[in-house]
């Protein structure tokens, strides 16, 4: 019966293909949604300017910069921390029962609510630790809600190094140390810094953590240090298309914010990308 | 000619947890001489091997027995450094694993992590290892590609070239042209005969010819036990036990 085999194979064969295919065209449609809507929008006044009139005119430059400063924040915290953690785990820790129930922490932090996190970063950045809404609490508040992200690309990228690299160190009187740093971190670098890029681009686009931590409705104003409040762009789309007195005047403007934080994510994403080819290349990996 | 012995174990257990792998072996190896490690799998001649650079300390739940002597020190001594052990005890693997680095880093590696930082003395150590492992003349003029671009067998042989720069008094091969074409096991088993005149050499192999051709004494182990050792013309023209002479004729294994 191989004729029934064949055609079982072929059905199968679709039905992933079509699964495939739903993924892309998500993408596209989302893509030509925005684009199409936003693009009008779009100018160098929009790009370098505060927004005005209640905010249906002028740009929207505080919120693209408030949005890198805490993503350069969420790096400065989340990548260190993540990859240390990372390298104790799966390098040093040796007692398993420990390691089980940190990772099984770790994944459940991955699983609380974004909006948790918000409470959280107000809860104990904000008012405990008197930061109050600030680019450092909003950067620490994402920063710990992307650690799980860190921690499981960089576990990832670290297992993927083969042991026989590992073996091949020591044997030749390599410390342990000696060995992760000079051995296993080159090679498990590319993955480390595509995964963790991946995970603070998941982050830039969050709301729910840094509306009550980090993000405010308005302030013409650029950040001068850390503890200043900031503009941002996913909570910048979520007050235009929901709060404010004109949002059928603003509705290009949302739009236009959206494909700009829409760039900004996939910018990260390509240079992620990019970044780790040219990496794997110097490898020949 | 009778020559020293430079290392020996005595009454050599080890156990992975409560599995017990080797049991009570006792070796002595010759200073400048090949000894090979013979027996099917599972038998723990690549578990005895392991014990000398204590490489088996990497996995968790083991356990040591007995003594394992380099020259007149128990390698096992809480206050022996495993770090410098391992620099006097080389290994080559299994499978060639150059790092993904140049060929120069690659045997400049051992050098740099035990201190030495005179670049000048670090280019003629790399030079001199290389020709050891006679693979100079293969790589000489593309000393900064990565080792990876090399074939199976130059990558073994510069495995050996790497283990070689530190140089060790003792070199432990596990099955290291197991994993070769012939010709490329030809060179790795001259390479052998010219590197014993300087070193000590333990070879664990699957392949009898190649104990044969290669080393001066031989150690068949079965079940987690020597069960016999003799000059390797002796062991395999007149083995003194049946169960030997069973393995070496290919009657089990």
């Amino acid at each position: 019966m191989i004729k029934k085999r064949l055609f079982t194979q072929k059905i199968w064969f679709s039905i992933l293909k079509m699964a495939v295919l739903i993924n892309g065209a998500a993408l596209a449609v989302i893509l030509y949604f925005i684009l199409s809507r936003g693009w009008r929008a779009i100018s160098w006044e929009f790009l370098t300017q505060a927004p005005r009139d209640s905010m249906t005119a002028g740009g929207i430059l505080p919120c693209i910069v408030g949005t890198v400063c805490l993503c350069l924040v969420t790096i400065f915290v989340a990548l260190p921390i993540g990859v240390a953690s990372a390298i104790y785990l799966n390098e040093y820790a040796t007692q398993e029962k420990l390691v089980r129930v940190i990772r099984l922490g770790i994944n459940n932090l991955a699983g609380v609510p974004s909006i948790v996190f918000g409470l959280f970063g107000l809860a104990f950045f904000c008012i405990v630790l008197k930061m109050g809404v600030s680019v450092a609490a909003g950067g620490l508040t994402l920063g710990i809600m992307t650690l799980p992200v860190i921690i499981g690309a960089s576990e990832e990228a670290l297992k993927s190094v083969p042991n026989t690299y590992r073996e091949a160190s020591l044997a030749m009187g390599a410390t342990k140390w000696q060995t992760i740093r000079k051995v296993v971190l080159p090679v498990a670098f590319p993955g480390i810094i595509t995964g963790s890029i991946l995970g603070i681009s998941r982050a830039a686009g969050e709301t729910a953590p840094i509306m009550y931590t980090g993000a405010v409705f308005f302030t013409p104003d650029l950040p001068t240090s850390i503890f200043d409040e900031v503009m941002a762009l996913p909570y910048h789309i979520y007050v235009l298309a929901t709060a404010g007195t004109h949002i059928e005047a603003t509705r290009h403007l949302q739009y236009g914010t959206a494909l700009v934080l829409i760039a900004l994510v996939l910018g990260m994403n390509l240079f992620a990308i990019i970044l780790r080819s040219k990496m794997r290349k110097k490898l020949r990996i | 000619m009778e020559s020293n012995i430079k290392m020996h174990t005595e009454n050599l257990d080890f156990f992975y947890g409560n599995f017990q792998a080797l049991y009570t072996v006792s070796i002595e190896f010759a200073q400048n001489r090949v000894t090979a490690l013979i027996g099917p799998s599972g038998c723990g001649k690549s578990t005895y091997l392991r014990c000398l650079n204590r490489m088996n300390d990497l996995i968790s739940g083991i356990k040591v027995k007995g003594q394992v002597i380099l020259d007149t020190e128990d390698i096992y001594d809480p206050s022996l450094d495993v770090v410098t052990l391992r620099r006097r005890v080389g290994m080559v693997f299994q499978k060639p694993n150059p790092f993904p680095k140049s060929i120069f880093e690659n045997v400049a590696y051992g050098l740099k992590v035990n201190g030495v930082k005179d670049t000048a003395k670090i280019t003629e150590i790399v030079e001199k290892s290389l020709k050891q492992a006679a693979i100079w003349d293969e790589v000489k003029d593309r000393l900064n590609e990565s080792a990876l671009g090399l074939s199976g067998g130059q990558q073994q042989r510069l495995c050996i070239a790497r283990a070689l720069a530190v140089g060790p008094e003792v070199l432990l091969m596990d099955e290291p042209a197991s994993a070769l074409d012939p010709i490329a096991t030809q060179k790795i088993e001259e390479l052998i005969g010219e590197l014993s005149s300087k070193l000590t050499i333990i070879i664990v192999t699957h392949n009898m010819q190649q104990a044969a051709r290669v080393s001066d004494k031989t150690a068949f182990f079965y079940m987690g036990k020597l069960i016999e050792i003799n000059d390797t013309d002796t062991l395999f023209t007149k083995p003194g036990l049946k169960q030997t002479e069973d393995y070496i004729t290919g009657r089990f294994g």
